[in-house]
């Protein structure tokens, strides 16, 4: 298996490298397909993009989500429940991809892509213009056809570190992940917390002695003050479940708002700080 | 990715052929590695072995028996019909092989919070007998709808000072469970253990439950070698996990002469889909931390599953057991709902023994496979539990109990 660094280049890495060289970091944003509905979903999704969100992390809907907390939940229930299928996640990303340039990446359980077909869901994310995959239950040592399709598809691999992974682990995710490597900030699920783990801080130094190039940070962060002071240390800030909630309750028109104001938070921060 | 070794018995896992492995976030990695090297020391060591097996004998009951059950055997065009009597252990079933095991590995490691998932409640009161024996906290996860039709169970773990949780999301019912349990886990890995119930889940699960409950076996095939000076021509279990099947099957692995066969819930008839035949009707994905069979729709959402029998209402199966059926050396066949309750009602009036509906499945397995086999053959069945948590279930279906009539 090839280093990630030597083949090609990550839009998504080279979009993070971007605003961290302005001055700030990025803003990594979380929605689920087909929620509140496909179409809306889709405009949401657009919306953050226009209103400051960098990457687009496109949750696809899955019957045993582990790593998610009640707010997503209940979101990818309800997605399921409405009707979601496979083939809805190409077209959301086609969809998406057309009306914007922020790049997507597809967050998904690994089962529904074994299932799909691990080299025909490389070939469709690609081909919708997807960036690639963020897998929460797939970790590199048992990740050998992804790697592969990946590496033939031209696609971004995001794997998780956590504050629990030995050094030999985060050298690992450093070397296997592409585009970014997302450090998990405490022990746990996906939801708002009122403090982000200091665990993270840590994590992220880690992960740079590591050889992480490109470091985001997700798990927990909700409001612009947690993301002006995730970016201090780490090169891009993962905002979900509180923008799943602001989509539910007031619609696209409300997590458009919710994202301008976590922008406002990831830029200049030399500035504020 | 398989181990070279020709003997079937010596499958450690991660993977059982093209089964098994870790499917697992990030976070739980530390935590599964920590609980194998812990594992392989305990395995190591004769102390630990010792404080189990005094444990078994002074606690739990083992040996258990096996009894022989002729006038039911009569109905299996004259088969010889061994049961192994894991019904009588201490809370029932064959849980607490595991429980304790995984208990004494978790006071080993220092850790004072355990926590468990459960479907019927068996493997939870196990579980919280377990935690109450050593005063460890205990929480146990269990669907809305199983916590509603085993409310006597819920009292059991709670009068056992556990704390039982009802688990609102997705089907509400065992995989949900599991769901919230890891979910906990990732969590709260630093003070707790994940006693897992089952021969599924993440390395080092499989092996290591199918470990602490490859006594089964290892008793009853000596203990037939006792009564009829040969092996069995079968062994017979039921299979929702697939715990108990595996921890009857392993002392046979290497044995050809001796027929595997496992009994999975056929519920309402395998060609619809009220059933929790995995094996039969499933397809390999990935589940719960481990790549195995599974029911699971085309685009690889788990499907609900259904069974009479809680403990066999699951839609997914341990590795091990997706492996043997791969290489041909068990054979699972589905057991239909009226099936198993016409054996457990046969049992009850042939022998004076009430088995678990789980059980009940074997037992149906079994009188198919004795009219095949023939008077001159001997079978071992699992008989997995007791049937005493299954009363109400049977009391509605055979239409027993008085109406108006309450149990107060």
């Amino acid at each position: 298996m090839t280093n990630t660094n030597d083949t090609g280049t990550s839009t998504v890495e080279a979009t993070i490298a971007a605003r961290r060289a302005s001055g700030g970091g990025a803003l990594i944003g979380y929605l689920p397909v087909g929620f509140p509905t496909l179409t809306e979903s889709i405009d949401a999704a657009v919306a953050i993009a226009r209103n400051g969100v960098d990457v687009i992390e496109l949750g696809l809907p899955y019957s045993d989500p582990v790593m998610d907390g009640p707010v997503i939940q209940a979101a990818t229930q309800r997605a399921l429940a409405n009707g979601f299928r496979l083939r809805h996640g190409f077209e959301a990303v086609a969809a998406i991809t057309a009306q914007v340039e922020t790049p997507v990446l597809v967050m998904t359980y690994w089962n529904p892509v074994l299932q799909y077909g691990v080299d025909r869901f490389a070939d469709d994310l690609a081909a919708a213009g997807g960036a690639g995959l963020i897998t929460p239950d797939l970790i590199p040592d048992d990740a050998e056809s992804w790697l592969l399709a990946s590496e033939r598809a031209g696609l971004d691999r995001v794997f998780l570190a956590a504050p629990s992974s030995s050094d030999e682990r985060l050298v690992q995710a450093v070397t296997r992940s592409r585009g970014f490597v997302y450090a998990v900030s405490t022990m746990g699920i996906t939801g708002a917390r009122s403090d982000v783990d200091s665990a993270a801080r840590v994590l992220v130094t880690r992960l740079r002695e590591a050889g992480a190039t490109s470091a985001c940070v997700g798990l927990g962060i909700s409001t612009p003050a947690q993301v002006r002071e995730v970016l201090e240390y780490a090169d891009g800030a993962i905002v979900g479940s509180a923008l799943v909630k602001a989509l539910a309750d007031g619609g696209v028109a409300a997590v458009a708002t919710l994202a301008a104001e976590l922008a406002a938070g990831a830029r200049d921060i030399r500035a504020a700080v | 990715m398989s181990n070279t070794t020709d003997s079937l018995r010596a499958q450690s896992g991660p993977y059982f052929g093209d089964f098994g492995g870790r499917f697992v976030p990030e976070s739980l990695v530390a935590a599964l590695d920590e609980l194998s090297a812990e594992y392989a020391l305990a395995k190591a060591d004769p102390a630990f072995a010792a404080e189990l097996t005094e444990l078994h004998r002074s606690y739990t009951g083992r040996p258990s028996l096996i009894t022989e059950v002729p006038r039911f055997a009569a109905h299996a065009g004259g088969a010889r019909i061994i049961l192994k009597r894991e019904d009588l252990n201490h809370t029932g079933s064959h849980k607490l092989n595991n429980v304790l095991g995984q208990v004494l590995l978790t006071k080993r490691i220092g850790k004072k919070r355990v926590i468990a998932e459960t479907g019927a409640g068996q493997h939870g009161v196990a579980t919280a007998t377990a935690a109450a024996l050593f005063g460890l906290d205990c929480v146990v996860y269990m669907g809305e709808v199983d916590t509603e039709r085993q409310a006597l169970n819920v009292a059991r773990m709670r009068l056992l000072g556990a704390e039982v949780v009802s688990v609102k999301t997705g089907s509400r019912t065992l995989k949900d469970a599991i769901n919230d349990a890891m979910r906990d886990w990732v969590t709260n890995v630093e003070t707790t253990n994940y006693v897992f119930g089952t021969v599924a889940g993440p390395h080092p699960f499989p092996a290591m439950v199918r470990d602490f409950q490859k006594i089964i076996g290892e008793e009853a095939r000596q203990q037939v070698l006792d009564l009829t000076g040969r092996l069995p021509d079968a062994v017979t279990a039921c299979v929702g996990g697939g715990s108990n099947a595996m921890g009857i099957f392993h002392a046979f692995l290497d044995d050809p002469e001796v027929a595997l066969y496992g009994y999975e819930a056929g519920g309402e008839g395998i060609e619809g889909l009220r059933h929790a035949a995995t094996l039969t009707k499933g397809r390999p994905g990935v589940l719960h931390g481990a790549r195995s069979m599974m029911l699971q729709d085309e685009d690889g959402q788990t499907v609900e599953s259904h069974s009479i029998s809680a403990g066999l209402d699951y839609p997914g199966v341990g590795p091990e057991h997706a492996w043997l059926a791969s290489i041909g050396r068990a054979t699972y066949l589905p057991v239909t709902d009226a099936e198993a309750m016409d054996a457990l009602r046969l049992l009850s009036r042939t022998e004076g023994i009430i088995p678990a509906i789980e059980s009940a499945h074997a037992l149906a397995g079994t009188l198919e496979l004795g009219k095949k086999l023939g008077p001159d053959s001997t079978i071992l069945v699992n008989l997995s539990g007791r049937g005493d948590k299954d009363m109400e279930t049977a009391g509605r279906y055979f239409d027993l109990l008085d109406a108006g009539a309450q149990q107060l």
